[in-house]
Order: structure tokens, then C-alpha cells, then sequence
């Protein structure tokens, strides 16, 4: 079985399968961390009416259920919908939006906390300095960013290991697609739990690296 | 800087992104809303690429059940459809969703369930008495209840053997999983319980156990495969042309001899019936 397994993981369907995986989740990421670094530290150093509710809805937001994510969009891209015309859904397109919608409120609340404590340790010496809020969110990111590469693979997390938005979104279509986690649910569905497990494994591992190499570049 | 470096990388991958997508749509692709029992059975996989290449048209498959599938379509997000299910197809036509249903293929459903048979209905063909049986023994039960073809062909049943199965003897035994025809074999070989397959998806499925067919050869167990385009006058959709091509393909000599040419362990899994619908 073991042979069986590993046959399947070598071909080139499973190396589709891998890379529109990671290509899907490291950019949902990417977004998502674009607009949540600078708005998390935006939250911790600037004030301004509404400040108190952004917070907490980022917070209550990490906890957004992935499926109902999914069909908020489903019903947003469907070609009967508001934004049909964009023809997204059942693309990969779609699943980068739902997943950067989920890992967006993650990255934004664990910045806005990280960033918290360095701002009331060196916000006085910032604002002597005549430093912009620009320039403050810029070295306060800089001083956390061991949080900061912690919130944004916080928000990899989430996305890499997310099954429910993409399938409504996605559509889990063979060669197009199909990601790690739809191939699971459908490999298990087809009885093949061994290589449902194997997808798996390959899965847990690839989280492995993408975070062994965050830290290696960023966190040191 | 190392922050730099970092805005930097997720620069990169958003360009890297945005060029994958820009490529993508150069080709032609449909979208074909299907039932899980040819997905997972490995027929579009075996029957595509012929397809495609005598084309060039791409078709992109989702695999639901029957009646999330004619869901997707009447909300215009697939092309055509390919489904199991008479009377949900029946009303898709005349709500005047759909136009030209015709049918591909056919083969049966079978009640399978647990070797040691607790309601002692293995050999035989009638799938109204066997349920009745399974009902009187109280024994476990799976149910898809997920509005799919094969869900829509066992409640069939329960009402023709005049059984609420929800209710008949306090309900414990029957299990109503609200999933596909995988997750409702994996749960009853985990379980020990009957269920109603299409024998698609059993020959193909791979976590058998101990589960065995029971009962199979009663005509109401006929399992026919229809093909619907969307009906233009309310669906405009783009790709009408595209879709009556594959639904023309999937019903010429050459479709009918891909989808009877496929086996698994020898075995036909469906029998072509263009030429003589059942």
C-alpha cells in the first residue's frame, strides 16, 4: 500500500495539486498581510473614532467560519449574483479571495496586539523625533517582527489548512481546482484513505517548511 | 532590511499571481455540473481527454449531487448538467431551466450491507421488501439525505414501501449522514449498516470492508444518466455552443463507445444508451 501511495505522489496531477496549493495560500497570504501588517499597526498607534470596534471585530474575526466565508462569496460571484460579471468563481482567483478574506482579521488583530507594547515603549522617543505615523508603523514593525512573521503565518495557517470556503468557491475541479485539502476529502470519499493520508502528510509537511523558512529568513 | 526583504517576497508573489491569471482563460473551458457517482468513478476522467482533444474545449467538472447540481446550473454557474434523478430533472424542465435532456448511459443501484445480513435479505431482488426488512429488524441504516439522485431514489422506495423510516420504530437505526455516496459507504462499513449505492461508485470505492452487495436485479433499481443543456430563453449563457457540442459528443458513436469502454477490474460500469434510452 505504502508503494501505491507513494506511485500517486509522484505524478504530475499530484504536483498540480502541491503547487496550486501553495500558489493559492501564499498569495491569499500575501494579500492579506499587506492590508493587515499596516492596518494592525495603524490600530495600536493612531486614534480615531470607530478604533475600539475595528478591534474588535478583527478579533471577533478570527474565528470566522471558513464555510459560511464560502458562500457569503459563492453567492457574491455566482453569475446570478452582484459580481458575476468578474466570472470568478470556480477559479483559483476565488479561492485566493476567500482565503485572504479569513487570514486578513488574523494577521491584522495578532499585529495590532504585537505592535501594542513596543508603541508605549518607544512611541514618546518616536513622536520626539518628529517621526510620521508612517514612519512609526514602519520601525515598530520592525522592532516586532519576530509577532509580525508569527501573525502572517498565523494567517498561512489558516489558509493552507482551510477546506470549506474553497471548496464552495473552487469547486474542487480536477487539474484546475483541486487543492491538498479538497484532494483529501475527495480521496476519503473514494475510500483511498491511504493515500487520503499520504496527501495529508505531504500537507503537514509543506506547513512545516513554509514556516521553518519564514523564521529562518525573518525571525532570526 | 530585513522588513524590506519581506514586503518584497509578497511583492513578488502578487506579481507571480497576477501573471498565472492572466494566462489562464486563453482556452476554451465549460463548466459541467455532475453527480458525485461519475466523478468518483473515474468516467469523466477516462471519457475527457478524447474529448478535449478532438476539441480543444476544456471541461471543467463539479461533482455534487444531482439536486445541488441543477441548483448550480438554474443559478446560471455551470453550462450544462449531467444527473441521475427523473423527477428533479422533470421539474427543471418545466420551471424552464433546462431544454433537450438526453440520456447517456445507464446501470443500476444495489442495496449493499454487512456480510453477517442482521435482516436476512442478501440474494434476493426485490429492493421494496428488502427494505421493509432491514425497517422490521431495526437494523442500521445509512441514508445520504443530501437531496442527491441516489437519496432521491431511496426515499422513492421508503414511500413505496409505505415506511417513514425517520420515525418507524423510534428512528435510532436509521442514519441520515447528509453526505456523498463515499461518506455514506465509509460510514456504513464503520458502522456495520445497509445502504443504497449506485454501482458506479461501489466498484469503484476502495474502503469496501466488510460491506457486500445484498440485493440487486429489481427494475425500480434502474439508474439512468441524463444529459440537460440550460435553456437559452433563461439562461443566456455565453457558452451554449460549447455545451451543445460536449452534450452532441456524449451521445455520438464515438462518446457512446468511451463511457461502454470503461472498466474497473473488468468490470462495465456503464452501459451507453443514446441509441435505445432505457
Amino acid at each position: 500500500m505504502v508503494g501505491d501511495v507513494w506511485a500517486a505522489l509522484e505524478t504530475a496531477e499530484f504536483a498540480h495539486i502541491v503547487g496550486l496549493s501553495l500558489a493559492v495560500s501564499l498569495s491569499a497570504t500575501a494579500f492579506a498581510a499587506v492590508v493587515g501588517l499596516p492596518c494592525g499597526a495603524a490600530l495600536a498607534i493612531c486614534r480615531f473614532p470607530g478604533r475600539r470596534l475595528l478591534i474588535l471585530l478583527a478579533n471577533a474575526f478570527l474565528g470566522l467560519p471558513p464555510v459560511v466565508v464560502g458562500l457569503a462569496l459563492y453567492l457574491l460571484l455566482s453569475r446570478s449574483g452582484p459580481l458575476g460579471v468578474l466570472a470568478l468563481l470556480f477559479t483559483p482567483g476565488a479561492m485566493v479571495i476567500a482565503q485572504a478574506l479569513l487570514a486578513t482579521p488574523i494577521i491584522t488583530a495578532l499585529t495590532h496586539r504585537a505592535i501594542e507594547e513596543p508603541w508605549q515603549e518607544y512611541g514618546g522617543a518616536l513622536r520626539v523625533d518628529g517621526a510620521t505615523r508612517l514612519r512609526s508603523i514602519r520601525m515598530l514593525l520592525a522592532i516586532a517582527r519576530r509577532s509580525a512573521v508569527t501573525a502572517v503565518l498565523a494567517g498561512f495557517g489558516r489558509t493552507i489548512s482551510e477546506v470549506g470556503a474553497v471548496l464552495i468557491v473552487g469547486g474542487n475541479i480536477a487539474g484546475y481546482t483541486r487543492i491538498m485539502t479538497t484532494a483529501i476529502v475527495l480521496k476519503t470519499s473514494e475510500g483511498d484513505l491511504g493515500l487520503a493520508l499520504g496527501f495529508g502528510l505531504v500537507l503537514i509537511g509543506i506547513s512545516i517548511a513554509v514556516s521553518a523558512s519564514a523564521f529562518a529568513l525573518w525571525a532570526r | 532590511m530585513k522588513l524590506r526583504q519581506l514586503f518584497l517576497l509578497l511583492f513578488v508573489v502578487l506579481l507571480g499571481r497576477v501573471t498565472i491569471a492572466a494566462e489562464q482563460p486563453a482556452s476554451q473551458s465549460i463548466i459541467l455540473a455532475s453527480t458525485t457517482s461519475v466523478e468518483n468513478s473515474g468516467l469523466l476522467a477516462h471519457i475527457l481527454p478524447a474529448f478535449t482533444k478532438e476539441t480543444g474545449i476544456t471541461v471543467h467538472v463539479l461533482a455534487q449531487g444531482t439536486g445541488q447540481a441543477l441548483q448550480t446550473a438554474a443559478r446560471d454557474d455551470a453550462d450544462l448538467v449531467l444527473v441521475h434523478d427523473p423527477e428533479a430533472e422533470q421539474k427543471f424542465i418545466a420551471a424552464g431551466d433546462g431544454i433537450d435532456r438526453r440520456q447517456i448511459a445507464w446501470n443500476d443501484f444495489i442495496v449493499v450491507g454487512p456480510r453477517s445480513d442482521p435482516a436476512h435479505i442478501g440474494g434476493t431482488h426485490d429492493a421494496v421488501a428488502a427494505l421493509k426488512a432491514i425497517a422490521g429488524a431495526q437494523a442500521p441504516f445509512v441514508s445520504r439525505g443530501d437531496k442527491s439522485g441516489t437519496d432521491a431514489l431511496e426515499h422513492r422506495l421508503w414511500r413505496v414501501a409505505e415506511i417513514d423510516p425517520a420515525k418507524a420504530g423510534g428512528g435510532s437505526w436509521y442514519r441520515d449522514i447528509g453526505g456523498g455516496m463515499g461518506a455514506a459507504l465509509n460510514t456504513a462499513q464503520a458502522m456495520r449498516a445497509y445502504t443504497i449505492s449506485d454501482r458506479g461508485t461501489w466498484l469503484s470505492f476502495g474502503n469496501k470492508g466488510d460491506l457486500t452487495v445484498l440485493v440487486e436485479g429489481d427494475p425500480r433499481l434502474l439508474n439512468r444518466y441524463d444529459v440537460i443543456l440550460l435553456n437559452p430563453e433563461k439562461h443566456p449563457v455565453p457558452k451554449q455552443a460549447l455545451a451543445q457540442r460536449f452534450a452532441q459528443w456524449l451521445l455520438s458513436p464515438e462518446g457512446q463507445a468511451a463511457i461502454g469502454g470503461y472498466e474497473v477490474a473488468g468490470e462495465q460500469l456503464f452501459h451507453p444508451s443514446a441509441a435505445a434510452p432505457k
